[in-house]
């Protein structure tokens, strides 16, 4: 299957993967309705992490594991794997444990700490490329057919 | 192939599916002495305080068994295993042959004898959906509570009966509570945020007797002579594995089943996995029961792909545990109580008036353990960390930062976990 793959060397240290993330993920899909207006504001499920004042950064994101440790920690059934493979999470089903965000290796589980309720990427599935990877100036996302541990 | 599971919870799940992706066709046939599907049984206490409703606690999309084309007979108590004939015996004296048994039992819960238990009517244990129901259809006859053990299911229980107004006290033969998974501090700031939360916790004492009449209670009576007033009792000591029908089945039997690293017992054929089994631990090679969710799915994982004829390496139970108390988010993992000594290094970071605590275990360079208090975030980076073995020394200091990342991890490591040239492409 198709998964995000991060370029370190590519990445500027811009968030502009984060924003993409939280708008496509809004209710508006409108990045300052998302940010400024909206009750919750989505939580990115890209992480960029920065260094010396960004002289090292990178995107961080979910690898939808072939055996995902997120779903063998979690004690509501709310992760479970689609038929293509996506790693899904349910957040009608999450309670809200952290059992996932114990046990994923990639850090790549957050916490919305408005709703209680964990967050992962899901691969944009009203899109033909995550919006992470379209947003992305300088093409330090691809999104490619890998396999995955 | 005719395959036959034993239980119906996180282990036989995961088992189901590792047999499935060797063997597509092989009969598998699930007994539980339950009445209901798989449910997060973790979920029991979320139940009884109100925070989760019924139609939430089925772990599993319904068509999970027709899929997965499992024959699934609910209701179904299993008394013995008789090894020789291959098929087990049923409560009803009906008997199911296999070819390949899994043992997913759990753990049944622990009720030492207590003067003046019997005839009470309202002692209960806390570990099944029923439980939690019949405690919560008692609710408007319950007014005070206590809670023998102070374990992570007591508190659990303990907060479900908080949530629905319930008077509380936990009653611990140890110094603190959550003594197996939680250092001394964590147990600490725990403890203060219940009590803040008007549950009574009281350590280093036990209850020796239960008072009333007939079969109502009106208090219990401790070893200190303290007696506390209530009309509910539940007995949180701890569970042990669930293996009595193995008597007469040679299968071995120490604290748990005793499993080999496929999860194969003494008994060829016969498979133990989750909370009944005993397994090799991460760290030591010991074999322990390890009553840890993602790791029962692991071990069934295991035993699935074993059982249907391929193979998988147990990679050894590492305990772990993510519990929210009272809004507080708690993760430990690993060896979290170090003994005193050089043989570790411990690094702590503390803000306990915000109940935030940070805690890593270091020995030779490796990462051994981690507690976080609040501040749970990436906990996940530990484990996998902890997993692969990875050296920290050099970048230790960097454990306790709270945006601690894979940024502070030497390039080769984060290239391969998310480059495209990584061990990803």
């Amino acid at each position: 299957m198709k998964r995000i793959y991060s370029i370190e060397d590519a990445c500027i240290g811009c968030h502009l993967c984060e924003v993409a993330c939280i708008t496509e993920h809004s209710r508006s899909k409108d990045p300052v309705r998302a940010f400024l207006h909206e009750k919750v504001r989505p939580i990115s499920r890209c992480t960029v992490e920065e260094k010396d004042g960004g002289v090292v950064s990178f995107s961080t994101n979910c690898r939808h594991c072939d055996e995902p440790d997120c779903l063998r920690a979690c004690i509501s059934g709310a992760i479970q794997k689609d038929g293509q493979g996506v790693v899904r999470m349910d957040t009608e089903q999450c309670i809200g444990c952290w059992s996932c965000v114990m046990a994923c290796p990639y850090g790549a589980v957050q916490r919305n700490l408005k709703a209680k309720k964990a967050n992962k990427c899901d691969l944009c599935p009203d899109r033909e490329n995550p919006a992470c990877v379209d947003a992305c100036p300088n093409r330090a996302l691809v999104y490619k057919e890998g396999s995955q541990k | 192939m005719n395959y036959v599971i034993i239980g119906n919870s996180v282990a036989a799940i995961g088992a189901i599916r590792g047999i499935r992706k060797v063997d597509g066709e092989g009969h598998i046939t699930v007994l539980s002495r339950e009445n209901h599907t798989a449910y997060g049984r973790p979920l029991i206490s979320y139940l009884l305080g109100g925070m989760v409703e019924e139609k939430r606690m089925p772990y599993l999309p319904a068509d999970f068994y027709e899929k997965n084309k499992v024959n699934l007979l609910l209701g179904s108590e299993v008394v013995a295993v008789e090894s020789p004939a291959s098929r087990v015996k049923l409560a009803s004296g009906e008997t199911i042959p296999y070819d390949k048994l899994l043992i997913a039992t759990g753990g049944d819960p622990f009720v030492p004898p207590i003067e003046g238990m019997a005839g009470k009517e309202k002692v209960f244990t806390f570990t099944t959906w029923d439980d939690a129901a019949k405690l919560k259809g008692l609710a408007k006859d319950i007014n005070r509570v206590v809670v023998i053990g102070g374990g992570l299911i007591g508190l659990k229980a303990a907060e479900g009966l908080n949530q629905i107004d319930k008077q509380v006290t936990i009653v611990e033969l140890a110094d603190r509570i959550l003594s197996a998974a939680f250092d001394r501090t964590a147990g600490r700031i725990v403890a203060k945020k219940m009590k803040a939360n008007g549950i009574e916790v009281l350590t280093e004492d036990t209850v020796v007797r239960i008072d009333g009449e007939g079969s109502e209670i009106t208090g219990v009576t401790l070893k200190s002579g303290d007696f506390i007033p209530c009309d509910t009792v539940i007995v949180a000591i701890g569970v042990r594995p669930a293996a009595s029908f193995l008597k007469g089945s040679g299968v071995e039997v120490n604290r748990g089943v005793v499993v080999a690293d496929n999860m194969e017992t003494t008994v060829p054929g016969i498979f133990a996995a989750g909370d009944v089994a005993e397994a090799r631990d991460f760290f030591s090679g010991n074999k322990n029961p390890m009553p840890i969710w993602p790791d029962a799915y692991i071990q069934g994982d295991v035993a699935g792909i074993t059982m249907a004829g391929s193979s998988q390496e147990y990679i050894g139970g590492l305990a772990m545990n993510s519990i929210e108390l009272f809004k507080v988010p708690t993760i430990s993992m690993g060896i979290t109580n170090p003994e005193a000594g050089d043989r570790y290094e411990v690094l702590t970071y503390q803000d306990l008036e915000n109940y935030q605590y940070r805690k890593i275990v270091l020995e030779n360079g490796l990462l051994v353990g981690a507690v976080m208090v609040s501040n749970v975030d990436r906990a996940g980076i530990f484990a996998g960390l902890i997993r692969d073995k990875v050296a920290v020394a050099p970048f230790k200091e960097h454990l306790l930062a709270p945006d601690f990342g894979f940024v502070h991890l030497p390039r080769e490591i984060r290239s391969t976990l998310f480059a495209p040239q990584g061990k990803a492409a």
